[in-house]
């Protein structure tokens, strides 16, 4: 197990090395101008000569390799440059925000975790009842659904209807202390609806593989004994049933990021997200270094994890090597 | 069966659509939180500053809420002094401005304001170092010099009157903002200054709020709390601003004309000096041609786009002058006349071809037109000045783009763009229109070049004397007539929804950009809540 970790560690480092080159080949062949976007609509009235003085300050008239290598052996001593487009140290727009990013992504996790696995066993038990019926026409809908479309929705019913939840922002709008029950209550609508839309993958996954799972001889073979179905149900077709499911926990991650990404903007929440949209858009190479950095370990680690889970909860599978 | 049953399914959805309007209506309002006088504001705003360093370029138009200038505008947009105990002395020739300094103010950390703050504010931002990408407006000035700490003297490099208008841009404090990095120290994110209000936090992309500066030298403002939350959805700033998180917002029209039901919410219109424009390009042949240019300039039909594209919230443009203001000269006025376009393309000898579009000496009447992408209202009046055109027999092919890919055409291809400065006519006008400044960065970006308006402009901005200046732009605005190098189509005005918790505000004239101050909370400090 340690030497699997050990050995995707090592691994993670050309993976890294090459996805950040491609940041900024990628990011230099785009056709927005980092000057431009920096510059903003004072550019539109600016001279010449100002423009010029910007790109050189900017450091942009540097060719690809020569930005990237100054970009990556600053990064390694720990200095992750400035962000051009927010004006501050890259190390502070992430310090910021990433917290906040982090707990809206980890709550909306696992609810649908959670509650995307009680719905898939519920189904899977009678599969064809209306139970069944109900849960998985409600998850295709819900897959079809784009959270950004969830979210304006969630604002008007529960903000807007029934005036229950705040609409957005991390605290009321007019108060400036950030605390817990604020935090809570602002969580809720913003969490739910990026649960919502990771929801059906993890119904659906789990209703599956708990339906083939209870159709196996082991499963046949604990009911002929004469378990009682709620134990067979749990603890041996839910246990073989999960293994696809922890999977596609690693594989989620890349959709979480982006789903964040569109519920963080429908709801002003501070997270990493509105950083990185705008980090691409203004050609911002520092920040956008380091957030894909962060995205990219954080997909690895998914993928690590969903491994790790795989080997602990199914001996036969091991760890690779 | 089934034409019953999509009947039904028809009224059943027009029932729903009603229920969903009528309870917007109703839906609670201004009444929240209003516990007996209101002393916060929070407003819903669409832009986000990238800085809140007037190092950097925030608050250069003056009227920032955490800095003063040494000027500032009143409701009127005359300048009144701020930091400076007076009105500038100007020197005979022009070229030295002198301020007296306000005794006694104070930075909100305790410090004195004194002439080293102003001298190293323009020191700084003159500084090649400095990415201030606003720094040409001060292209005019040579020197700053502190005398004592009482007061400053600005020297010039030629004569420009209107240069007392660039002293409003906000003064940074030398001894927090000298001891860092001006590009990305903690200044530009922690300002400090002596404004009417303190920067509590900035939750980048969520608000800004501020908290009343009770030393402030003006008097310590009456609403305590003030918050701008960023909110760059329209739909969403109006849904927030409907379930009562928000007491006012900038809406486009369509949404602000939502709220004209509510009786706890009033919508004021600022009147803007904001217009769009198409840049009718001298390198084009058919843009650079005088009788094309004047006959769209009458074969638009301005009103039309007014009614149409702003729901009426603004005003036919002739030029960059809105007609409303002082500066405009009255009978440039054009009227929409299609006939008379025709004449002149007829008698300058352009020929209707089979397809209705003219043609002289093998070359079509046809040219491209850009528009930002992803900007509606301009693609609105992109599509309608080509349906204008197409009337009179000349072929608009409207395309959309980034800056990126529409910057290297300027100069053969026409551009839908915007602008607007109201403090001086100089800070449009010459920019747009001197023939030198023809394609540098995004000045003058149409090419255009007329040796009478490039006078005109000079003199405009070298004397000091209101009558001649008047005469100068009114010569700029005449020309524009017998050669228009632009095609002016709308001023637009901003609109704003507030509750009516407040006594009746008040809206500056706005410019292109979207400040921060821009809207009726332009002076919050000196709102007088209502009992």
């Amino acid at each position: 197990m340690a030497r699997m970790t050990g050995r995707r560690a090592l691994f993670a480092v050309p993976v890294l090395l090459a996805v950040t080159f491609g940041v900024f080949a990628v990011a230099a062949a785009s056709p927005f101008d980092p000057v431009k976007a920096y510059a903003g609509t004072a550019g539109l009235t600016a001279s010449q000569e100002n423009l010029d003085q910007l790109r050189a300050n900017l450091g942009v008239d540097q060719p690809l390799a020569t930005r990237w290598w100054q970009w990556l052996t600053h990064a390694l001593s720990g200095d992750l440059g400035d962000s051009s487009v927010l004006r501050q140290p890259v190390s502070e727009v992430i310090g910021e925000r990433l917290g906040w990013s982090v707990l809206l992504a980890a709550v909306a996790f696992t609810v649908a975790i959670l509650l995307g696995t009680a719905l898939g066993v519920l189904a899977a038990r009678r599969q064809g009842g209306w139970l069944d019926r109900g849960i998985t026409s409600l998850a295709y809908t819900l897959e079809a659904a784009p959270p950004f479309w969830l979210g304006l929705l969630a604002v008007w019913f529960f903000a807007l209807k029934l005036g229950a939840l705040p609409a957005g922002g991390l605290t009321d709008t007019g108060t400036t202390v950030v605390s817990a029950s604020q935090v809570l209550s602002h969580l809720a609508l913003p969490a739910g609806v990026l649960a919502i839309s990771q929801l059906p993958w993890f119904v659906l996954y789990v209703r599956q593989g708990v339906g083939d799972a209870l159709a196996e001889d082991p499963v046949r073979g604990a009911r002929a004994r004469g378990l009682r179905s709620r134990t067979v149900l749990l603890s041996h077709a839910l246990r073989s049933g999960m293994l696809p499911v922890l999977t596609l926990i690693g594989s989620r991650v890349p959709e979480l990021i982006t789903g964040a990404l569109l519920v963080e903007t429908v709801f002003s929440w501070p997270g990493i997200a509105a950083a990185t949209v705008e980090a691409a858009t203004s050609v911002d190479f520092p920040l956008l270094a380091a957030l894909t950095v962060l995205a990219t370990v954080a997909v690895l680690l998914g993928n690590l994890l969903a491994d790790l889970l795989y080997g602990l909860a199914d001996p036969r599978v091991g760890f690779d090597g | 069966m089934a034409a019953r049953a999509i009947r039904g399914a028809g009224a059943l959805a027009a029932a729903a659509a009603l229920a969903v309007a009528a309870s917007a209506c109703s839906a609670p309002g201004g009444s929240s939180g209003t516990k007996g006088a209101k002393d916060s504001a929070v407003v819903g705003i669409a832009y986000e500053p990238d800085s809140l360093s007037p190092l950097l370029g925030y608050g250069k138009d003056g009227n920032s809420k955490i800095f003063d200038g040494l000027l500032t505008h009143d409701a009127d947009m005359k300048l009144q002094p701020a930091l400076a105990a007076a009105l500038p002395k100007v020197s005979a020739d022009g070229l030295t401005y002198t301020y007296e300094l306000r005794d006694g103010v104070k930075f909100s950390d305790g410090k004195p304001f004194t002439a080293k703050d102003v001298v190293f504010t323009y020191e700084t931002i003159l500084d090649k170092k400095t990415n201030n990408a606003s720094k040409t407006e001060l292209d005019a000035l040579k020197s700053v010099e502190a005398k004592g700490d009482g007061e400053v003297v600005f020297h010039l490099k030629y004569p420009y009157a209107p240069f007392a208008e660039r002293t409003v841009l906000p003064i940074a404090p030398e001894h927090v903002a000298g001891k860092q990095d001006v590009n990305t120290g903690e200044f530009t994110t922690k300002p400090i200054g002596t404004g009417p209000y303190k920067l509590v936090g900035w939750s980048k992309g969520e608000k800004l709020t501020f908290t009343a500066n009770p030393d402030y030298w003006g008097g310590a403002p009456k609403v305590k709390d003030f918050t701008m939350a960023i909110i760059k959805d329209d739909d969403i700033r109006a849904t927030r601003l409907r379930s009562g998180d928000l007491d006012g917002a900038i809406l486009p029209p369509n949404l602000a004309k939502t709220f004209a039901g509510d009786k706890a919410k009033k919508t004021y219109e600022a009147k803007s000096f904001d217009y769009r424009v198409v840049t009718l390009p001298t390198g084009n042949d058919v843009t650079g041609d005088t009788a094309i240019r004047r006959a769209l300039d009458v074969a638009v039909d301005r009103k039309a786009m007014v009614d149409s594209i702003l729901d009426g919230a603004g005003k036919a443009a002739y030029g960059p002058v809105p007609t409303d203001s002082e500066w405009f000269t009255k009978g440039t006025e054009r009227t929409h006349d299609l006939k008379k376009a025709e004449q002149i393309l007829d008698d300058a000898g352009w020929k209707k071809g089979d397809d209705g579009i003219r043609t002289k000496d093998g070359v079509r009447a046809s040219f491209p037109l850009w528009y930002l992408s992803g900007d509606k209202l301009r693609q609105d009046h992109a599509l309608a000045y080509a349906s204008d055109a197409k009337k009179a027999g000349i072929e608009v092919k409207v395309q959309a783009g980034t800056w990126e890919v529409i910057e290297p055409r300027m100069p053969k291809d026409a551009v839908l763009a915007g602008g607007g400065a109201p403090a001086d006519p100089d800070f449009d006008q010459f920019t747009m229109l001197n023939s030198k400044l023809a394609g540098d960065g995004f000045n003058n970006m149409g090419h255009y070049d007329n040796p009478a308006v490039d006078k005109a402009l000079d003199e405009g901005r070298k004397t000091d004397d209101k009558a001649k200046r008047k005469a100068a732009y009114d010569t700029v605005q005449r020309e524009l007539v017998k050669n228009p190098g632009y095609t002016f189509l709308t001023h637009i005005d901003h609109l704003y929804v507030v509750n009516d918790d407040y006594p009746d505000l008040t809206t500056q004239v706005e410019p292109h950009d979207h400040g921060l101050a821009s809207g009726p909370w332009w002076n919050v400090e000196d709102w007088q809540p209502k009992k």
